[in-house]
């Protein structure tokens, strides 16, 4: 298997066997961003045949007309179960299988399902071909996680501080204090009721409201 | 008993409700059994989850649980059914386009299946001989009661279902849509998506599933085999956990307080539970009733108790549409997935099915009574069928 920054020729075939390169990749993601990093990751891996498909109707047509011999699905879209399809089909088209169907590496399977991501790869495709693309796959998955946590978390935290604040406006407002002795009252009280200063604060705003 | 914590799957579905009942009216708390229900998209992803280990149990539509303990299309995993979850409750829904094409050749009353079904014929005939796309359907899975009523219907009328139109899995949520913009002209799925359908101001209920087939094991509670040696204590609690909640869900006294429990677990109002769970059902956009006590049947009329006729009635739709081939060691361990003997273990109780159910256990509208001893027989009555050359190889 080949890595690093360095693809190289595509779509050539080496002689007595074909360039991992050449293996064609289907993205099928509802999230733009998580599958351009993973097409991104997968080009610099040295896999140029790489396709997003975002939209789900015709799923199947446009899997049948890109042919892949990897197709990687983010497991929270419901079109996967458009995919189980595709081993119904009697046509003359290579039959992808679930990677599901090979239970010798369990270990690598529960981290992709715990990623949140699924393969279905050609049936008679060797396992150590795939083994890069999963992993790969895996890890971007799983820092695209990471990266939408920190988000909601930053989200989170700026939330909290517009309650707070309003909160800090209406003891203002309400019992004639300054910012300070207003912070100061929401602190002392989170304190004494072993609360988060966020909770004091909602509280706070829904007795204002009940009180209008 | 010590408190076991249990991991489910599950689909947002009206035919889940004796699960979400058993968690959110305190059967499962009442059996020590401390239930995180996981909310799932795909069928795909409930099954695959399963078998890794990553549930213990899940809510799977009943052909699945056959499928995987045979390897079909996939891994094979022993899987059981100890429960049954659900009898029925899907419906085929058409648009207003396909339902009018009907009316205009229908030979007598569109309500009746066999009516429908050659109007059906007629339709795809012509649209055949000027050149037109063959109509499209949507249903949920190919192992599933939808591909196989849907089926059922169109061979009776005479279509090939495999060359004559065009079979689709989709995702209930996008049902509805692909109705709309026309990708699909009609679909069956389960509650409350026909509901939703028809609530959107056009499309039309033409038939509900238990006016194809009276009593067909919807979805089971599935647990891995060894699962379930390994856990007998835990499983028994689960069946009686879920067998009181059925019995509460099928209760009149308590419809409010059903449906607003599924009705939050499924993001939906609760009006439509209602009309799901009596089985009186707006049809048409104009307000039309069609009621059928029927239409979903749980935790009554023996509905709990896993069949194995359902089991071979299943494996033989299976074998009908080729996705197996026909033999007697595959059809005894497609029945031996419903363990009835679990579910009495569990319960202590052999409850019968009741009066008016049908004779043979299933009730198709048109055919020979099923006889699970003569799958071969059975399938033979039929002229259409695929099971001349299966599709899908076993993987074992």
């Amino acid at each position: 298997m080949r890595k690093g920054s360095n693809p190289p020729s595509h779509g050539t075939l080496s002689p007595g066997g074909q360039r991992d390169s050449t293996l064609k990749i289907a993205i099928v993601d509802e999230s733009p961003i998580r599958a351009a990093i993973l097409e991104d990751g997968l080009r610099e891996a040295g896999f140029m045949q790489v396709e997003r498909i975002a939209e789900t109707h015709n799923l199947l047509a446009r899997i049948y007309a890109m042919d892949p011999d990897v197709i990687l699905i983010d497991l929270e879209s419901p079109s996967r179960d458009m995919l189980e399809q595709l081993f119904q089909m009697s046509r003359a088209v290579k039959r992808p299988v679930a990677m599901f169907v090979d239970q010798s590496d369990s270990a690598s399977i529960q981290a992709a399902v715990d990623a949140g991501v699924s393969a279905y790869i050609v049936d008679g495709l060797k396992k150590e071909r795939i083994t890069s693309i999963l992993d790969l796959c895996i890890s971007r998955f799983n820092a695209f996680a990471r990266l939408q946590g920190e988000l909601d978390h930053a989200k989170g935290a700026l939330e909290e501080r517009k309650v707070i604040d309003r909160a800090k406006g209406v003891l203002m407002q309400a019992k004639k204090l300054t910012e300070e002795e207003a912070y100061a009252l929401l602190r002392k009280t989170a304190m004494n009721e072993h609360k988060k200063i966020v909770e004091i604060a909602q509280a706070v705003l829904t007795a204002a409201e009940l009180l209008k | 008993m010590s408190e076991a914590k249990l991991r489910i799957g599950y689909i947002p579905l009206v035919d889940a409700a004796a699960l979400l009942i058993a968690v959110d009216q305190g059967f499962a708390a009442a059996e020590n059994l401390d239930i995180e229900l996981v909310r799932e998209v795909s069928w795909s992803n409930v099954r695959d989850k399963l078998n890794i280990g990553l549930f213990d149990a899940a809510d799977l539509l009943s052909p699945v649980a056959i499928a995987s303990s045979l390897g079909i299309g996939h891994v094979r995993v022993p899987i059981i059914a100890p429960f049954n979850l659900g009898l029925n409750g899907n419906a085929i829904t058409v648009s207003p386009r396909l339902f009018a094409a009907l009316a205009g050749v229908a030979d007598g009353d569109l309500a009746d299946p066999k009516v429908s079904a050659r109007a059906l014929a007629r339709v795809v005939a012509e649209r055949k001989a000027r050149g037109g796309e063959p109509l499209t359907f949507g249903m949920t899975f190919p192992f599933s009661n939808h591909n196989y009523q849907l089926r059922f219907w169109m061979a009776a009328g005479g279509i090939d279902p495999d060359e004559d139109v065009r079979l689709v899995v989709l995702p209930p949520p996008y049902m509805v849509e692909s109705l709309a913009s026309g990708h699909v002209d009609g679909f069956c799925v389960g509650a409350p998506w026909n509901s939703v359908a028809v609530d959107s101001g056009v499309d039309r209920i033409l038939h509900f599933g238990c006016e194809i087939m009276a009593r067909v094991s919807e979805k089971v509670l599935a647990v891995r085999d060894c699962w379930a040696t390994e856990n007998p204590d835990t499983l028994a609690a689960l069946i009686r956990a879920l067998a009181r909640a059925s019995v509460f869900v099928d209760d009149a006294s308590n419809r409010a307080a059903v449906a607003a429990a599924v009705a939050r677990r499924l993001d939906v109002e609760a009006e439509l539970v209602v009309r799901t769970l009596t089985g009186n059902m707006k049809i048409a956009p104009d307000g039309t009733i069609r009621m059928n006590d029927r239409y979903i049947v749980i935790g009554r009329n023996g509905a709990s108790r896993p069949d194995p006729v359902q089991a071979a009635w299943l494996y033989a739709q299976i074998v009908r549409w080729g996705q197996a081939p026909l033999s007697e060691e595959l059809c005894a361990t497609a029945q031996a997935v419903f363990r009835p003997d679990l579910y009495n273990a569990a319960l202590g109780v052999t409850p019968s099915p009741g009066d008016g159910e049908p004779p043979d256990g299933i009730g198709a509208f048109v055919g020979p009574d099923f006889v699970p001893r003569d799958i071969g027989g059975h399938l033979a009555a039929w002229r259409l069928k695929r099971s001349e050359r299966p599709r899908l190889s076993i993987v074992r």
